[in-house]
């Protein structure tokens, strides 16, 4: 195994993915002879061609188009959106068109597409190219929607995105891009869709976050244990749709649950967590569900980010409240 | 069975039409690169005085010093998101200068200059860049309003929203304009059609450029579009559309002038494309503009930087010099020096602000957030 960056993983993924199947294309703007702006596509349009790797016009409703399109032909597009925030582009190709298709063809047709693209804050962005919005399309039934929080998770929940003949939203959190490093399985493997994984064992509490908050989370559940708090960290990877089942598991045993998003408060994928937990288990708890989210505002203008975001301490204080809960 | 007539036959002649379209759009130029006037009637139509011709050097100028101001201070991490303009300051300031303080300009991120040669100051540019909300306040320092939307991030949005200000200038019988921004590659987005043809329909006031500096980031104009010219585009939606040397100060001038006077005459849109360059990087972000153009490129262009045949050309006609330059870039420098300084001393930005600024009526869940925010003092 070797040590690779997330940005790292991500490349190997679609790399052995077009070596692979001959059917999967990458298409997006600037993904070409620049490797796409963070080089998650580096060098792997001189090693397939122009064919199969190859830029588009600056439109990323055509971009999702040409993506639909593309699969009646038989291929597997892996289409970038060079920035999650300009989704707001090309939502009715994701909503109102792939992830309807399925269902509409009556199940004769497939919509093998994934969508990638980097989000998250912490970066020091221009406007509108750091924004958490899994949310938007987490609430659209016929679209996977993957998270990766590290490397390894990367890599194999990429080739099992581009296996799926679902349309998935892989989103890539920007700051981990080159932030962490991670041991990194050689050659072709999968890491299944729909489940969670449990990052750290613990008795007392459930942190149930996913992407970029959970390296986050890892860091706190190191702070509350030096404090006598065992934290068991949930990190959903996938959170549409969600695997009620981990989530669950985790609940019961610890019976007292934080969940952290690095999104808004508002709507979003904490809220539907802790609705299926109050739900299903509402009787293993020993305590409210405690949530930390960012403010309801708009994505701060770069300067605040560091007031803005959520960050470690948020979620300290917010596991110490929950567990003092009697 | 006679021959199929020549009209006809001219219609199914696709290559026919490609030509057309080709030659379709003559590049309009009036300065060579040496300084030298190639159509005087044309400069006579300009109609520039002297100090007209000295603001727009002036303008080119400070265009100029501001980019390298920012790209240095973007180096040391003293600045934000920067995007270079060297090698655009005549397609960017010679068509402001044709536009009054009542226009409105919808810039993209890259058409910082025109913002500040209308009045912005240079600290809001800072600040904005920086990512501070008060970069995005459009008044003087004496507070009076600039006509300017903000620098727009999603490219092509600001074509369609400049449409909506023409509009509404012509219904409340206005004489004046919006003018809008985008370049090559924005010409590609739907908003892009959208925007000029709303305009068109309404025969709206409103004057597009696009600026084609030969690349989207890495992707070059060749790959945005089969059009044989961009300004091609304005023509399938009935909008005069012509092509201008980018690098010939005068001549974007004119064709600005004219567009404008056109648009404020009620007759509807018109769409210029500038021929030009981007010498340098996309942004200060980390694009490496090797990796997808060669140096040689790059330098042959610098050999046709916009500055060269204005200097030469006012040079000549006397009204110029070496000292002048010296002094203007030092009165420049002073004044990008005060208003570092100044961004540099701006309050710090408060999320119970920012959530205030999110709706004007705040629901339960934010008005908790404010309040503790606020006990925080952030
Ligand atoms: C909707 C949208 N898609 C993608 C981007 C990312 N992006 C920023 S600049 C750029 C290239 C723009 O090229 P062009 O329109 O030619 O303008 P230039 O940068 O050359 O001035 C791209 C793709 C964006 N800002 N907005
Ligand atoms: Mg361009």
């Amino acid at each position: 195994m070797a040590v690779k960056s997330y940005i790292d993983a991500v490349k190997e993924a679609q790399d052995l993915a077009l070596e692979h199947d001959k059917n999967v294309l990458i298409l997006g703007e600037d993904v070409g002879k620049n490797g796409g702006v963070f080089r998650a596509t580096d060098g792997l349009q001189d090693k397939y061609g122009e064919d199969r790797v190859f830029n588009t016009p600056l439109a990323e409703s055509g971009i999702g188009g040409l993506a639909i399109g593309l699969t009646t032909q038989g291929y597997r597009p892996i289409m970038e959106i060079q920035f999650y925030g300009f989704i707001y582009e090309v939502l009715d190709s994701l909503a109102g068109q792939m992830a309807r298709n399925r269902f509409r063809f009556n199940g004769t047709r497939q919509m093998p597409i994934v969508v990638r693209a980097p989000y998250g804050g912490g970066t020091k962005t221009p406007e509108m190219h750091s924004d958490n919005l899994e949310g938007l399309v987490a609430q659209t039934p016929g679209l996977r929607v993957v998270m990766p929080s590290n490397p390894s998770d990367a890599k194999g929940l990429l080739l099992s995105a581009i296996e799926s003949n679902d349309p998935v939203i892989f989103l890539e959190n920007l700051h981990l891009y080159r932030s962490i490093k991670g041991e990194v399985a050689e050659g072709y493997y999968t890491t299944p869709l729909d489940k969670a994984a449990v990052v750290r064992k613990g008795k007392d509490i459930s942190i149930i976050t996913y992407g970029g908050m959970t390296p986050v989370a890892l860091n706190a559940a190191e702070e509350l244990s030096k404090q006598g708090i065992d934290a068991e960290i949930i990190d959903l990877r996938t959170v549409s749709p969600l695997d009620i089942e981990t989530i669950g598991e985790s609940v019961k045993k610890t019976g007292r649950v934080v969940v952290a998003q690095e999104a808004q408060r508002m709507a979003g994928i904490g809220a539907s967590v802790m609705a299926e937990i109050s739900e299903r288990f509402i009787l293993s708890l020993k305590a409210p569900v405690g949530r930390v989210a960012a403010p309801d505002s708009i994505y701060p203008f770069a300067q605040a980010e560091n007031d803005w975001m959520v960050n470690a301490d948020d979620i300290i204080d917010k596991v110490k409240e929950i567990v003092n809960y009697d | 069975m006679s021959n199929i007539s020549k009209t006809n036959d001219q219609i199914l002649d696709f290559d026919y039409q490609l030509k057309a379209q080709d030659d379709a759009f003559p590049t309009l130029k009036v300065l060579d690169n040496d300084g030298k006037i190639v159509d005087e009637k044309a400069l006579e139509r300009a109609d520039l005085s002297d100090d007209d011709l000295i603001n727009i050097f002036h303008n080119m100028l400070l265009n100029r010093q501001l980019d390298i101001r920012s790209t240095k201070l973007a180096r040391q991490g003293r600045f934000g998101f920067f995007a270079p303009t060297a090698g655009q300051e005549a397609s960017q300031m010679a068509s402001a200068y044709a536009f009054h303080d009542e226009d409105w300009l919808f810039p993209g991120y890259r058409d910082i200059p025109e913002i500040v040669a209308k009045g912005w100051p240079i600290w809001k540019a800072i600040l904005w860049s920086r990512g501070h909300v008060v970069g995005n306040e459009y008044t003087t320092d004496d507070g009076k309003e600039v006509n300017s939307w903000f620098p727009q991030i999603i490219i092509g949005a600001q074509y369609v929203e400049a449409a909506g200000v023409a509009l509404g200038l012509k219904k409340r019988n206005k004489k004046a304009v919006s003018y809008a921004y985008t370049g090559d590659g924005g010409t590609s987005q739907g908003d892009f059609y959208e925007g000029m043809n709303f305009a068109a329909a309404y025969h709206a006031n409103e004057v597009f450029f696009v600026q084609n500096n030969g690349f989207a980031i890495s992707t070059p104009r060749k790959l945005q579009t089969a059009a044989p010219h961009l300004a091609a585009k304005g023509w399938a939606v009935g909008v005069p559309s012509l092509v201008v040397d980018g690098q010939d100060a005068i001549a974007v001038y004119l064709a600005a002038k004219e567009a404008r006077a056109w648009a404020v005459s009620g007759k509807g849109p018109v769409l210029i494309e500038t021929l030009t360059d981007r010498f340098e990087a996309h942004s200060t972000a980390g694009d490496d503009p090797l990796r997808y153009r060669t140096k040689e490129d790059i330098a042959d262009w610098w050999k046709k930087d916009p500055l060269i045949r204005m200097r030469k050309y006012i040079t000549d006609k006397g009204l110029w010099d070496e000292d002048k330059e010296n002094d203007y870039i030092a009165q420049i420098d002073a004044r990008i020096d005060e208003d570092i300084k100044k961004a540099d001393n701006i309050d710090k930005q408060k999320i119970s602000d920012y959530l205030k600024n999110t709706l004007e009526v705040p629901g339960y869940a934010m008005k908790e957030q404010i309040e503790k925010f606020e006990s925080e003092g952030k």
